[in-house]
């Protein structure tokens, strides 16, 4: 072992099931190098979540802004442009710097080496590189943000962004191509991680869940994200020195960046969704004490949608010029997309049947998930089906799909994974009544934001409008409130995590009962090779071995001194 | 009640029901699958809670069965919905023939239609009841939405190429015309108003409204006006190709390959001519337009063309 | 290779053994590898459909090119990756003076590549030949063509640019590694570096052999470069 720092001794009353590693990686070291020059993948997800938390709050805070001009029906609170610039701010900045990485560069980084049973990940100072250059593309886009921002919505569609806007563009378009780095390192370093290092024992169907989506995840990181690498680049190139690429005007094509645009940008929503999905699964056996329901099944249908993901990038422009033959195909290809996840839903409900259900925070989120994304994804199916998307592209029937699935989807996920793994990240416990309270509250004010969208959508009014027709008000009234709703419950989340850090229950390993290399084998806080010296991990059971005995969850606040 | 709170907005176009209908199913179906999800879970979470007496997991792991049962539902019932929506949208996508032909130009921040007898309008649109109105759009900047939710139709509107929507109204009224792309600051200000008139009162309206010329007739005086019909036309030593009644054939060209002579080969053809030059002709002889032409005045001779050479005389007739 | 299993020369702690640190690596390059095809996939798409959009544009304008120094810097691609397999090879052999001559000879041809890269790139400025304000400020396309040859060469300078950076990034690399090879840090059978930066220079050395035909080339199959015929 590296440190020579010991704890104090444990007070006499601890039972074993509470006795800590010497040292954790939180402890080994000290001092801000040991933190920025860090290769301890545990320690870079730590990174990852602050970095992903302070633009959470900056995305969040265009978003009730938004939202704040929208109350009245007239264009009373910012200008036009400067409620362009939030909008498109508001997409580029959760979409590129929070929902992406969420999962993968934080509980990813976590815990795929601990669940997979081995020290670190393949390459760790690549994942350490991969932090620096999301934290360079991130800067960027401050500064873009702050020296005037950008207006062309996160879309970037030609030719405004790359012939008429007036602001930096080609600033913003550097920023996301830097960006794409962060997740191509990250999805390259799972994918060799969890081909090569697996523990004796461990074979692919043995794996949890978890890693199954974030194979499948980073499968679409690798091939996805170079396209809008080079996408982004011709859009800056064009914008830089006036090369015509997508301008008419020389003979370019603007639909043909909707076409390179999209073929990333569709697969990206399955690199939001996929973790999350992972993240569902383990929650959900080890809340029933149940083996998954369909393990093969769930497992499979994580990589078809990644394979499936990446032939649809049509159905976002049916109305866009693009022949209705080629509309035909994608959306047939579509609706094979949707089943998949259709079939994770049904297998997640099986394994409730007979099991031992328990409702504490982590099983909240993940059952809220189930129930929200469903709704999202057959929404999903009203876009999809051409002649009704020719109603509703580009209304707030759009906005209300996919907020359903990213919000009420990955970011219940990414709640429930942050609890469910919290004791195990940082040793401490956080307070679970309020943190249920909070998950109501924020169920609650998301139902209230964005299901009055879909009616405000279907009854025309479209999207990324500043001003609006006076009939539209009541709902968007409704959807305002909401939002104020939901931020609270989220603001609330981020106060009781800081400060069960410093005042929270000390964390016994297993808090919830749950199979699994990082609950049954780690300490919780992990020491820096995630494993006790000495602890040789070879794999026997199946995931999520639950028998029959098993007891049921014993829930933190319970445990007994 | 309902009128104060409507879930959906006036059906006013031959589409608008049938679109209602299917979205009415994908509603019901959705409802459906939410709530027995919901139902589903509160129920398993209350009846296999973990704090009943003698809780025991069962050691259930598959079912092959089910798993089969739920994806053959959900895809037969995406299939439906599929089939359901294509087409209608191709339906909406083939424009109906003897349909009113009205041009359209999006720029920012407006909309610029002129109705086939020639009048023009400004964001507005005022259309006869009970009759099928086709619209070849194009854009002037960067790409605009034609967006008009009474009728369920929408169309985008993109530089350099051109679009086409249709609709045929069935209700009397004023409705809201928005953009529905986002095409900068004055995005949201970019709407109009378009109102449907019994056939009197629009010819009446017609009348008060001024009208230079149809698209036909300021196409045909392009024609001559810009020299075409200099080189097109049927004299044997014509260095251009006869375009009289090829609107709409298959034409050959010096590569082998063949076109449709359509609304964007006549756009092509008067900006960058020796893209496709027709088998037969010496190519670099007709020099380009380009900086000479506006949108509008394309339109007009692609209206013109369209009635060029056709047995029975178009020109100036007015519009069905 | 069976003859170091004793030694863990190399070994880096967090893999289990060499044989699992080495085919850790090599998947890792893979991967890499096919990034980068994704990467050059969205350059080659938009070149075929605006190819296929102007092909008479598209042309007049790779007419400009040189074809002769094309082919020239097509053999030197072509000889870098034969010292460099020859490298890699010296490698396998445990010939310290073999890998540092094989880099050394990839490292020349490389750089042979890169002048005759400087000679076109400059003609093209000279010409008038950069997309941009000043394209075509020497008259060299009527207006009927200038445009889409524009498109033509930016996607040229795009796609030559990226695969000419691509390289400079390898002959960085090379430089490092000599240094590591002269120090003999290739021993004991740890050469997965060298394996694998030489999948790297053979990636780059196709996407060359795929730019060549594609750019230089447009004309060859119709007849003599730039005749005017419809």
């Amino acid at each position: 072992m590296k440190s020579t720092v010991l704890t104090p001794p444990a007070p006499a009353a601890h039972p074993p099931q509470i006795a800590k590693a010497k040292t954790n990686y939180l402890t080994a070291d000290f001092g801000w190098k040991s933190w920025l020059f860090t290769v301890d993948h545990k320690r870079i997800a730590v990174l990852y979540l602050v970095s992903i938390m302070v633009f959470f709050l900056i995305g969040g805070t265009f978003a009730i802004l938004m939202r704040g001009e929208l109350l009245t029906p007239k264009g009373d609170l910012f200008d036009a442009d400067t409620y362009n610039k939030l909008f498109t701010m508001h997409g580029v900045v959760m979409i590129f710097f929070f929902l992406i990485p969420s999962i993968p560069a934080v509980l990813g980084n976590f815990l795929v080496p601990i669940m997979i049973g081995t020290k670190d990940l393949a390459f760790p100072k690549i994942n350490l590189l991969s932090w620096y250059i999301y934290l360079v593309g991130g800067g960027a886009t401050l500064y873009v943000a702050i020296s005037g921002g950008i207006d062309t919505g996160w879309t970037f569609y030609a030719p405004y962004s790359s012939t008429y806007a007036n602001t930096n563009v080609a600033g913003a378009a550097i920023a996301v191509f830097v960006t794409g780095f962060s997740s191509i390192l990250t999805g390259l370093n799972f994918i060799v991680t969890i081909h090569k290092m697996r523990a004796p024992g461990m074979t692919w169907f043995r794996m949890p869940l978890f890693l199954w989506a974030q194979y499948a995840t980073s499968l679409i990181m690798i091939m996805g994200t170079p396209v809008l690498a080079i996408t982004v680049l011709l859009l800056a190139l064009e914008r830089t020195f006036h090369i015509g690429i997508f301008d008419p005007a020389l003979g370019g094509d603007p639909v043909l960046f909707q076409h390179l645009f999209w073929f990333y940008s569709h697969p990206a929503v399955y690199i939001m969704i996929l973790p999350g999905m992972g993240v569902v699964s383990e929650i959900v056996a080890c809340f029933s004490k149940k083996p998954m329901f369909g393990y093969h099944f769930i497992a499979f249908s994580s990589l078809a949608i990644a394979i499936f993901g990446f032939v649809v990038w049509g159905h976002h422009m049916f109305v866009s010029g693009q022949s209705a033959y080629a509309g035909f195909v994608f959306s047939f290809l579509t609706m094979l997309v949707a089943i998949p996840s259709a079939v994770k839903v049904f297998n997640w409900i099986a394994t409730l049947y007979k099991g031992q259900v328990s409702l504490e925070t982590p099983m909240l989120y993940a059952l809220g998930f189930i129930g929200l994304f469903t709704i999202g994804g057959v929404t999903g199916l009203f876009l999809a089906v051409m002649g009704l998307d020719r109603h509703v592209h580009d209304t707030y029937f759009v906005v209300a799909h996919f907020h359903y699935v990213m919000v009420g989807g990955m970011v219940m996920a990414f709640m429930g994974g942050m609890h469910f793994w919290w004791s195990k990240m940082f040793g401490r416990m956080y307070p679970e009544a309020m943190a249920q309270f909070a998950a109501v509250v924020i169920f609650v004010g998301f139902n209230f934001t964005f299901f009055p969208q879909f009616i405000l959508g279907y009854m025309g009014m479209p999207r990324r409008y500043h001003q609006y027709n006076v009939e539209f008000q009541t709902l968007n009234v409704l959807s305002s409130a909401g939002a104020s709703i939901l931020g609270m419950g989220f603001l609330m989340t981020i106060a009781y995590f800081v400060w069960s850090l410093k005042w929270g229950k000390p964390a016994p390993q297993n808090p919830f009962g749950a199979k699994g290399l990082e609950w049954e084998r780690a300490p919780s806080p992990p020491p820096t090779y995630n494993f006790e010296e000495g602890d040789k991990i070879i794999v026997t059971e199946d995931a999520y071995a639950y028998t029959s005995e098993e007891p049921a969850v014993i829930a933190a606040h319970e445990v007994k001194k | 009640m309902w009128k104060d709170f409507p879930f959906y907005p006036e059906q006013a176009s031959t589409i608008a029901q049938p679109v209602d209908l299917l979205y009415f199913f994908l509603v019901a179906v959705s409802a459906f699958f939410a709530l027995l999800i919901s139902v589903l879970i509160v129920v398993f979470a209350s009846k296999y809670r973990a704090s009943r007496p003698n809780p025991v997991s069962a050691h259930i792991v598959g079912s092959n069965k089910l798993e089969v049962i739920w994806t053959v539902i959900p895809l037969g019932l995406t299939m439906i919905m599929f089939a359901w929506g294509t087409v209608l949208f191709f339906d909406q996508s083939r424009m109906p023939p003897d349909a009113m032909q009205f041009t359209l130009t999006g720029k920012q921040w407006m909309w610029k239609v002129q109705h086939p007898s020639g009048q023009r309008e400004i964001n507005d649109l005022h259309v006869p009841i009970h009759k099928a109105c086709t619209f070849t759009m194009t854009s002037e900047d960067v790409i605009h939405s034609y967006y008009i939710p009474v009728f369920r139709t929408k169309q985008d509107v993109v530089p350099g190429r051109y679009s086409q929507l249709w609709f045929e109204a069935t209700k009397l009224g004023t409705f809201d015309i928005f953009c529905a792309e986002y095409c900068g600051t004055k995005h949201s200000q970019m709407t109009g108003k378009v109102t449907v008139m019994s056939q009197e009162d629009y010819e009446r309206w017609l009348s008060g409204a001024v009208a230079n010329e149809t698209p036909v007739q300021a196409g045909e005086r392009l024609f001559t006006a810009l020299r075409c019909i200099t080189c097109h036309n049927a004299t044997s030593t014509a260095r251009g190709p006869n375009l009289a009644g090829q609107f709409g054939k298959e034409v050959e060209l010096a590569s082998g390959a063949k076109v449709i002579f359509d609304a964007d080969y006549v756009h092509e053809s008067i900006l960058n001519p020796t893209a496709k030059t027709v088998t037969g002709f010496q190519a670099g002889l007709m020099p380009t337009y380009q900086g000479q032409v506006k949108e509008e005045d394309i339109l007009s001779l692609i209206a013109f063309l369209k009635t060029y050479g056709a047995t029975t005389p178009a020109a100036g007739a007015p519009a069905k | 290779m069976s003859d170091h299993a004793h030694s863990t020369y190399g070994l880096v702690h967090h893999f289990d053994d060499l044989e699992q640190q080495k085919e850790t690596g090599t998947l890792g390059m893979w991967s890499f590898l096919i990034t980068e095809v994704l990467f050059f996939g969205g350059l080659f798409g938009a070149y075929a459909v605006y190819r296929s959009q102007f092909p008479d544009a598209f042309q007049v304008a790779s007419a400009q090119l040189k074809v002769g120094l094309g082919a020239i810097n097509t053999i030197v691609l072509i000889c870098s990756s034969v010292t460099m397999a020859l490298g890699v090879h010296a490698a396998q052999k445990g010939s310290k003076n073999g890998i540092i001559l094989g880099l050394i000879g990839t490292l020349v041809f490389g750089a042979a590549f890169l002048v005759v890269k400087y000679f076109e790139y400059k003609e093209k400025w000279d010409h008038g030949l950069i997309p941009g304000y000043h394209f075509n400020s020497h008259g060299t396309f009527d207006s009927l063509h200038a445009g889409p040859a524009q498109m033509y060469f930016a996607l040229y300078f795009v796609m030559t640019g990226m695969h000419a950076f691509h390289m400079v990034i390898g002959m960085i690399l090379m430089f490092w590694l000599i240094a590591k090879a002269r120090k003999n840090y290739f021993r004991e059978g740890h050469y997965a570096l060298i394996e694998n930066f030489g999948l790297y220079w053979h990636f780059v050395d196709i996407v060359w052999i795929f730019l060549f035909p594609l750019l230089y080339l447009v004309g060859a199959h119709s007849g003599a470069g730039g005749a005017h015929h419809g």
